[in-house]
């Protein structure tokens, strides 16, 4: 098996290569077949590779030399060690079921066989990213992942709120992807090797290269890049509007894999930021704040889709928590049992979408558990994975997270509780308003309104049954488990040693604190949007600070007036005054100078041949005089 | 052959060729016929043969003679050619006079 490490990620590219040259005569039911098996092959090859991973080995294989330097050079090769392989396993597997979701969810759509070709080609750059042995590699699968991500979010172009948001995201992405870039070229020159096995060597002095600042400035360019990938403050207003894309796509890109790129990053480049206090600081302060700020907007909206955007990178913010916090293991974590419940939401929202005939406004839903019982089972399942109700999977990793928050200070502990509990809020909301009380939704929506068909349920059924088991992954040594992902992990991610000042009886005191606050919370929304049967008001009755978090703080508005108008002002003034006066004055002014300069000269040469011989005569004569004078 | 210098000494060949070359000069310049221009042109390479032979049998070295030989074939040729072609010009434009020829510019 392990000979066949390059077939992982050359299986999606075929499909990407097959799909889209066929995409006009190849039949649906054929590319929706290429595309998913493409996708359940690669899982299946990269499972095989259980054995030698769990040995704790790291596998490798190089294929050809890609760039060479005169003191470096890059291999096209592959490297599959504990934390890319689960990353592995994670992009095939949820990929492998939102692409057969995707066969029915786009099964109407008449690009529907682009639509695989472009999953293909995103989950084959995503492979690069992960699989990537070098840091030049994991740089092309980064803008690859870009490139699926705008192609993707457009993908329904003749919208043009949707181009916007696509180019929204990708211009935003590149501002991250700059800060990626100076970091690598800071790389190459402090260490001259952008490879891992020399960077990250065994014993391997890193400290010896440089001072804490060179570390803290390649950190800090690398979290430029991963806050613009991952959408943290102040890159995130990209990752709401791409939910633009059609779900299966939100699904995949903008919540379970590529947004976790930045996460990877970080992890990735553990032994850098160990030696950047600083920056750990700021990837902290940095999660948290984007954590609570898309939180408190989440609690406005009423797009479904929008709500789980803006919970997205919260949850994302979250992660960077962690990572800043030292808990490593449980950012991994979080990232992993997200990935299943936030796919397993997505996909949900996109059932309640493709059965409501494309309604995403929760204030025109209600009721619909009767009308989509699988999609509420499902859905119900994902939110209390998410609010955090044990022993579902989102419980588990983030009382890790909060554990790490409390070991630092109590202050991190309630500002990470703040965070989970107005996710659990905003959750239960969108939970209570779309599937309970009275139905808000226009006849001729809920007429047609049906439950998905099995390609779409089945997906979700999985999702769900991952989101509920996911926590055992790394199920706590307080509850009986033995922290298997934290072990498994180990040969790559090593957590500074443990202080151990937390007590059992504290440990089980702040879970159980920490479940009773959900739970209470989970009563207010109850409360609110049951008993009192509360309907979120039009945006434009909105009031006080609810219009603020209605317009998500004005932010769109702010980097609107900061950074684009002046951009288009500029813009405006070189096509107006600029290129059409100054440039093409220049321009046309050298071509009518010379025209004019020659129709001057050219009179000399007016074909009479005494002239010539004059000039001719006259001529060498100076030239005589001249060598004899001088 | 050297003697000659003792009759007529070498500065007067010089102040000779330079004559004949001025005359070329000078007809090239200010005459419109062409083919008194043409004259001129041979009277200046002449000049020029006149000059390179004399200093020739000045320095005792029979290079400078030998190379008139060539200098008046090539003469010959070219007078040979310069003379067809004004033929062919005067059947075409009528005329031998350089003033109207003006149709080779820009």
């Amino acid at each position: 098996m392990e000979n066949l490490i390059w077939l992982i990620p050359t299986l999606p590219l075929l499909g990407f290569t097959v799909l889209g040259l066929g995409a006009r005569s190849l039949p649906k039911g054929m590319a929706a077949f290429i595309g998913c098996g493409m996708i359940v092959a690669a899982f299946l090859l990269s499972v095989g590779l259980a054995g030698p991973i769990f040995s704790g080995e790291s596998l490798s294989q190089d294929l050809f030399t890609w760039m060479r330097g005169s003191r470096w050079s890059v291999n096209f090769g592959f490297q599959v060690d504990q934390l890319s392989w689960m990353m592995m396993l994670v992009i095939t597997g949820v990929g492998a079921l939102i692409h057969v979701y995707s066969a029915g969810y786009m099964h109407d759509d008449e690009r529907h066989n682009y639509f695989f070709a472009y999953l293909n080609l995103f989950v084959f750059f995503m492979l690069l990213l992960v699989m990537g042995n070098n840091y030049l590699l994991l740089f092309a699968g980064w803008e690859g992942v870009g490139l699926c991500s705008y192609l993707l979010i457009g993908f329904w172009f003749s919208n043009n709120e949707y181009n916007d948001a696509a180019k929204k995201a990708f211009v935003m992405n590149r501002v991250g992807d700059l800060g990626f870039l100076l970091g690598l070229f800071l790389t190459l020159t402090v260490f001259g090797s952008l490879n891992y096995s020399e960077l990250f060597a065994e014993g391997a002095d890193l400290e010896a290269y440089g001072s804490t600042a060179i570390f803290t400035a390649i950190t800090l360019l690398f979290i430029v890049g991963a806050a613009g990938k991952s959408a943290q403050i102040p890159l995130y207003t990209w990752l709401p509007d791409a939910m633009a894309g059609p779900t299966p796509v939100s699904a995949l890109i903008h919540a379970a894999t590529m947004v976790t790129a930045g996460i990877y990053l970080v992890l990735r480049s553990l032994a850098f930021f160990e030696l950047a206090p600083f920056t750990l600081n700021v990837l902290m302060w940095l999660g948290l704040a984007t954590s609570i700020f898309a939180a408190t907007i989440g609690l406005k909206q009423n797009d479904i889709k929008k709500v789980l955007a803006y919970s997205t990178v919260s949850q994302l913010g979250l992660m960077f928590f962690a990572l800043g916090l030292g808990a490593y293991v449980a950012a991994f974590f979080h990232l992993v049992t997200h990935a299943f419940f936030k796919a397993l939401l997505f996909l949900g929202a996109g059932s309640v979408i493709h059965g409501m005939s494309g309604e995403q406004d929760i204030r025109k839903m209600g009721a619909l558990r009767k009308v989509l019982p699988v999609t509420f089972i499902v859905f119900l399942i994902g939110t209390l994975a998410i609010a955090g109700i044990p022993p579902f999977a989102g419980f588990v990793s983030k009382d890790q997270i909060l554990l790490a928050a409390y070991e630092h200070s109590p202050v991190l502990f309630a500002l990470g509780i703040g965070a989970s509990l107005l996710t659990t809020f905003y959750m239960f909301r969108l939970l209570f308003l779309v599937f309970y009380g009275q139905s808000r939704a226009d006849h001729h929506a809920l007429e047609h309104a049906h439950e998905s068909p099995l390609s779409m349920t089945l997906p979700l059924g999985v999702l769900a049954v991952l989101s509920v088991v996911g926590g055992f992954l790394n199920w706590p040594g307080l509850m009986g488990g033995n922290f298997w992902l934290q072990n498994y992990l180990s040969p790559v991610v090593k957590e500074a040693e443990k202080h151990h000042h937390i007590s059992h009886s504290t440990e089980w005191g702040l879970m159980g604190l920490v479940v009773a606050l959900v739970l209470a919370t989970i009563f207010l929304a109850y409360q609110k949007y049951i008993s009192k049967a509360a309907v979120p008001a039009e945006d434009a009755n909105e009031a006080g600070v609810g219009k603020v978090l209605n317009q998500k703080y004005y932010v769109d508005e702010l980097y609107d007036a900061v950074f684009v108008k002046p951009t288009q002002a500029l813009s405006a003034w070189l096509g107006r005054i600029f290129d059409p006066k100054i440039l093409d004055g220049l321009v046309n002014g050298t071509g009518t100078g010379l025209v004019a300069f020659s129709s001057a000269i050219r009179k000399i040469q007016d074909g009479a041949v005494g002239i010539y011989l004059f000039i001719f005569a006259f001529g060498i004569l100076l030239l005589l005089a001249f060598q004899f004078l001088f | 052959m050297a003697q000659i210098f003792n009759i007529v000494p070498l500065e007067h060949f010089i102040i000779l060729s330079l004559i004949l070359f001025s005359i070329g000069v000078i007809g090239v310049l200010l005459r419109r016929n062409m083919i008194v221009v043409f004259m001129s042109i041979e009277l200046m390479l002449n000049a020029v043969n006149l000059m390179a032979v004399s200093f020739s049998a000045h320095k005792g070295d029979s290079a400078g003679q030998v190379f008139v030989f060539f200098v008046m074939v090539v003469a010959a040729a070219e007078v040979a050619l310069g003379l067809a072609i004004l033929v062919m010009i005067y059947r075409n434009v009528k005329s031998i006079d350089i003033n109207e020829l003006k149709q080779l510019k820009w």
